[in-house]
């Protein structure tokens, strides 16, 4: 190492780093956990007012929960994880810490317990510094359906960082946090992830726990890492997945240490490109960027096939349906008699019921219980619902007919770049199409990420999604890290 | 029209919500608009395909039924709206 990179080094400031490269500072006793969470929790201070990627910010708690670490480490008791400040969104119960879902609903609940994903990391000695943004029961693409303001997107301010796990993905961008959780129904943490230019991952149906995660659609939630690069991505979805015994959903396979599958070759590995998803309402800047990530694919080895998911035109509407009956089941829970807002001097139970929902509900999340209603009520029920769920068969045999030709499925993540404020909320339609591309993926089941891939005229990131077979993270990390390192976009900063 | 603001106002009744005139109309019109998408679906034949509720093949997940300790009354009723003694407390039910 000579003179020159050392400074350079030396000017990194220690919010900048990632997990893996705090770690190693931390290993060598170079830095100190308290000062790294020291570091983010003055980064937050600055670029927050303008970010809004927080709703609660621990500092306190992060300090407290750094210092154990660092006595971890002193003792040479330190894991990959210890003594890395993280954050969640808010949808992630914390034992002890106001725990929102962005919803008046539940402005000032504290839960009595953490949820697993949360547990594993923090027993690895992750050290929490708040809990972010998301739209309101991780119901919308934008953000925006938050009761506890707007996040905007670091790279261009006047931009949506999409949602709904929108702060999850701005506090990566604006170096707000080393590495963060979010949970996916129907793009929510890959959409977000292109729209701000960091890695996301959903995982397989069952691949992660989501004990302690407030319910949205059951059949489709799940938990993954939002990070800087695709090795922290490796390492956070390491950290979280596997059975829990407290999910009942959660399906029982051994983890494999996904670490190792980051390896730059792709010979002979199969691309599927589905025709559907290269459509001509395509975005100019998108279509570009996906066309160079191919020529990109083949220079690393891999082979490309046009495929066709021919159900695809049909997602959007079987996801609305199912997604929506299964959420006014699960919200039905939040009624005022056990926790959560309360409606004053109601007369009776139901006027209690109905006035507290009405009061602690934002308008989309009354939309899609009215919806969800609806498609389950008598008379509706096989006209929506069943034949939602019967459409959802045909889309997953899409996938298992194109896994039987590809290893792999490459598309856009989403049609657009990050829109901007304000630009789609008056038509719910509009912003439900917007997840065209990532919806298939939770209704398939299986797993998908978004790897940073370019920029469109105006400087705004595009992603990348990659789809792999049932638990196929490890070959949808590796040809994500094959592509990153074969690339540069990873390492832009948003100006901020 | 594919609903009413009268159906609406019965599915709100359903779902336990006490919409506002306004938000029934409102809401009236972007139901109707997102039926009328949805109704897609309906091109397809879907006759002799099986439902699907879980991607992931899932069977009845049995356990030992051993009693293990759980978060306690008080934890339980940490975050309740009203409470008295070991119980939460709800306006009258039976008049």
């Amino acid at each position: 190492m000579n003179d020159l990179s050392l400074i350079g080094e030396d000017e990194m400031e220690l919010y900048e780093l990632t997990i893996c490269e705090l770690h190693d500072k931390l290993k060598k006793r170079e830095v100190s956990s308290v000062e790294a969470t020291r570091s983010l929790l003055a980064r937050i201070e600055a670029v927050e007012p303008r970010v809004g990627a927080y709703i609660t910010v621990t500092a306190e708690e992060a300090l407290k929960s750094a210092a154990e670490a660092d006595k971890l480490i002193a003792e040479g008791k330190s894991d990959i994880l210890t003594g890395i400040p993280v954050a969640l969104k808010d949808i992630f119960l914390t034992k002890g810490i106001r725990t929102t879902c962005a919803s008046r609903i539940l402005a000032n609940f504290i839960p009595p317990y953490d949820a697993t994903a949360w547990l594993k990391l923090k027993e690895r000695g992750a050290v929490l510094v708040g809990k972010l943004n998301q739209d309101e029961f991780a119901m919308g693409s934008s953000c925006e359906t938050s009761a506890f303001g707007k996040t905007r997107n670091p790279w261009n301010l006047e931009c949506i960082p999409g949602g709904s796990s929108g702060g999850s993905a701005a506090a990566i961008a604006a170096r707000q946090a080393t590495a963060t959780l979010g949970t996916d129904t129907g793009g929510s943490i890959r959409q977000p992830a292109s729209h701000c230019g960091c890695v996301g991952l959903k995982p397989t149906y069952g691949r992660v726990s989501r004990y302690g995660v407030i319910a949205y659609a059951s059949s489709l939630d799940q938990v993954g890492p939002m990070t800087r690069d695709v090795a922290d991505c490796a390492v956070m979805l390491g950290a979280v997945a596997g059975f829990d015994p407290k999910d009942s959903t959660s399906v029982n396979l051994p983890v494999p240490d996904y670490t190792q599958a980051l390896v730059r070759d792709l010979k002979g590995v199969k691309i599927g490109l589905p025709k559907e998803y290269f459509i001509p309402g395509l975005d100019p800047d998108v279509k570009h960027a996906l066309d160079q990530a191919i020529e990109t694919y083949r220079g690393l080895g891999a082979e490309f096939r046009e495929i066709t998911l021919p159900h695809t035109d049909y997602a959007v509407a079987t996801y609305y349906l199912v997604a929506t009956a299964e959420a006014s089941s699960n919200l039905a829970r939040y009624d005022g008699v056990r926790f959560g807002h309360r409606a004053k001097e109601a007369k009776g139970l139901v006027e209690m019921f109905s006035r507290s929902r009405d009061e602690g509900f934002g308008p989309e999340v009354k939309r899609r219980i009215m919806l969800g209603t609806y498609a389950l009520s008598s008379g509706y029920y096989d006209a929506y619902y069943l034949k939602a769920q019967k459409v959802r068969t045909l889309i997953m045999h899409d996938f298992i007919r194109a896994f039987e030709e590809v290893d792999l499925i490459l598309t856009p993540v989403a049609p657009t770049p990050a829109f901007r404020l304000g630009e789609k909320t008056n038509d719910p339609l509009q912003m439900y199409l917007s997840d065209i591309f990532t919806i298939p993926v939770n209704l398939a089941g299986t797993c998908g990420i978004s790897v940073p891939a370019g920029f469109s005229r105006e400087g705004l990131p595009i992603g990348l999604q990659l789809v792999g077979r049932p638990f196929g993270e490890e070959a949808i990390l590796r040809a994500a890290y094959a592509f990153e390192q074969a690339t540069e976009w990873h390492k832009r900063k948003a100006a901020l | 029209m594919k609903i009413t603001k009268a159906e609406v106002g019965h599915v709100a009744r359903l779902a336990r919500l006490e919409l506002t005139e306004e938000e029934q109309e409102t809401f009236t019109g972007q139901m109707d608009a997102i039926l009328a998408y949805v109704e897609k679906l309906n091109g397809l034949d879907t006759a002799g395909i099986i439902p699907t509720a879980h991607a992931v093949p899932m069977e009845n997940a049995f356990r030992e039924d051993e009693v293990v300790p759980s978060i306690g009354v008080d934890n339980a009723l940490a975050n309740a709206p009203d409470r008295v003694e070991g119980f939460f407390r709800v306006p009258k039910v039976i008049e």
